[in-house]
């Protein structure tokens, strides 16, 4: 098994609290990885120190061998790290399609130059993604929106529109923070149906959700944190099954 | 004639400075509040260079367009962690020390003073209706700055900025660099301004720091805002809107001191009751200042 992502000790203290405590993981190739624990555990912090958008008080981490901490959120997203926000961040005065759009990594027409000596590269290379796009959208039934704003979707099709923009950014390690928390049952299983396939297109997937049910049915592995520490870790019977995790979810 | 030639001029040069600075206002929603400096770094290196060199006036506009771009560009790196209101006074500031410069700055700008007799472009002293042609130049300026903006805001490039407008750490997750970004809109901004400002300085013949002010800025701004922040047309809407708006109320009877005051007023008024009412503007769809508040 070799692993894609590792991280070693990492701590993150906020004013006294505790975040992270020598939080050690690794997540190997083609795998997904469940993050389960109560509020405040430190899951989403993890998830803020390896995009780069916090640094960590100390420990390392790194992405196909290469270092993670010190280096800015997006050069770290162009190394192949994609992820979700919990409060849903999504650019809403813009459509759906363009939302995928803005997505894609290396587009040529991002470059000033670009635009405008080199229109007919853009263009050919922006016909190419919109195509990609519309053919994501389709997959997660979301065509009939394409020209929508953002805006005007409704909770879940936001949701599910967020880890579309994931997809196009064809990120090998997908980080997703609460995909399914606070939407309909249909949407969800649609939803669970998309994270469940991306093993098989080759991308390691980590999520954090309190829905256990859901999370036992699609992780291959679980871990259980608090209060920024590793409780346990192993399969999801293994997990469920720690005592220390049917009393922390039980009180 | 003459009279609807320079009323002419105006709309296009003030059109030229609204849809420019719409690019950074509208496009990436950054408040800039100056403008009027870039527009006068243009006015004033085209004026010096033809009044005391004999440089050419083609090369004289893009050494001012580059010059004004490489300004924007270094007075906001240093800024670039700054956004919101924080960010308006940094370029409220900048304005400020701008126009310090042209008014101190004896040596070189003759200060107070102005530069006065700045001829005709070169390639056109020995025109039949100098005015006339310069009015097709302001023309052709106009539409190269609608259609380079046109083209930036249906690049991926402008999918960016509207990207940044709302959110940078959704943009930084996905690994676009905000910065960079804003710094293209601040620079492209900058030197469309630059380029009014040297057609400004050739239609006008004398320059002085008055014409680069405060606020010179706000009321470029204010064409943005009542015209439509985010659109096309509508800072062109806004451009022509606010220069006739004064010409209206000269031939309205009104004496030119009172009228003056008025305007004043009248613009005032309608960017409160714009504000208030139609955040997007005339024409346009953005609301400016009313984004989704995210943590």
């Amino acid at each position: 098994m070799t692993s894609l992502a590792d991280t070693r000790s990492l701590s993150k203290h906020f004013n006294g609290v505790v975040a992270l405590a020598d939080f050690s993981c690794a997540v190997a190739e083609r795998e997904i990885l469940g993050l389960l624990g109560p509020n405040g555990a430190g899951k989403t912090t993890l998830f803020n120190v390896l995009t780069g958008l916090l640094a960590p008080d100390s420990g390392s981490a790194d992405f196909k061998g290469q270092a993670l901490i010190g280096r800015p959120a997006h050069r770290i997203a162009n190394m192949g790290i994609a992820r979700t926000f919990q409060n849903l961040r999504l650019i809403r005065r813009i459509t759906v399609l363009e939302n995928v759009l803005l997505c894609f990594k290396n587009q040529p027409g991002e470059n000033l130059f670009n635009v405008f000596f080199r229109h007919g590269h853009c263009k050919r290379h922006e016909a190419g993604i919109r195509e990609k796009a519309r053919v994501l959208l389709k997959t997660a039934g979301l065509s009939e929106k394409v020209d929508d704003l953002a805006d005007n979707l409704s909770y879940g099709q936001q949701k599910l529109l967020s880890i579309v923009c994931c997809l196009a950014t064809d990120a090998d390690l997908i980080l997703l923070d609460e995909p399914i928390a606070g939407i309909a049952p249909e949407m969800s299983e649609r939803i669970l149906a998309i994270i469940a396939d991306l093993p098989n297109q080759g991308k390691s997937v980590i999520v954090i959700e309190h829905d256990i049910d859901a999370l036992k049915e699609i992780a291959h592995r679980m871990i259980f944190m608090d209060a920024g520490r590793k409780i346990c870790e192993g399969t999801p019977e293994d997990v469920l099954n720690d005592p220390r995790v049917i009393e922390a979810y039980l009180d | 004639m003459d009279y609807v030639l320079h009323i002419g001029v105006l709309i296009l040069l003030y059109a030229t400075l609204a849809v420019s600075l719409d690019l950074v206002v509208g496009q990436c929603g950054m408040l800039s509040i100056c403008h009027a400096a870039f527009f006068g770094v243009g006015a004033y290196v085209c004026a010096l260079g033809s009044v005391s060199t004999t440089v050419p006036s083609l090369v004289l506009w893009v050494g001012a367009m580059w010059m004004a771009a490489g300004v924007s560009v270094l007075v906001y790196l240093p800024a670039r962690r700054l956004r919101g209101d924080v960010l308006a006074l940094c370029t409220f500031c900048v304005q400020v020390v701008v126009f310090s410069i042209f008014n101190n700055w004896g040596d070189l700008t003759r200060g107070p003073l102005g530069v006065p007799g700045i001829p005709m472009p070169d390639f056109m002293r020995d025109a039949q209706k100098p005015q006339l042609v310069l009015l097709l130049l302001s023309i052709l300026v106009a539409c190269v700055t609608l259609f380079v903006v046109h083209r930036l805001v249906k690049s991926p490039l402008g999918r960016i900025f509207r990207g940044i407008r709302e959110d940078d750490v959704f943009a930084l997750s996905l690994g676009k660099n905000p910065i960079r970004s804003r710094a293209a809109a601040f620079g492209v901004s900058a030197a469309l301004a630059a380029l009014a400002g040297t057609l400004y300085a050739h239609h006008v013949a004398y320059v002085d720091p008055t014409s680069f002010t405060v606020t010179e800025s706000i009321f470029m701004l204010s064409m943005v805002i009542l015209g439509g922040a985010g659109s096309l047309w509508g800072p062109v809407v806004g451009a022509a809107t606010l220069v006739l708006l004064p010409e209206v109320l000269r031939f309205a009877g009104l004496p030119p001191v009172t009228a003056a005051n008025v305007r004043q007023m009248v613009y005032g008024l309608a960017i409160v009751l714009f504000m208030l009412w139609r955040p997007q503007g005339l024409i346009g769809e953005y609301a400016f200042g009313r984004e989704a508040k995210q943590k």
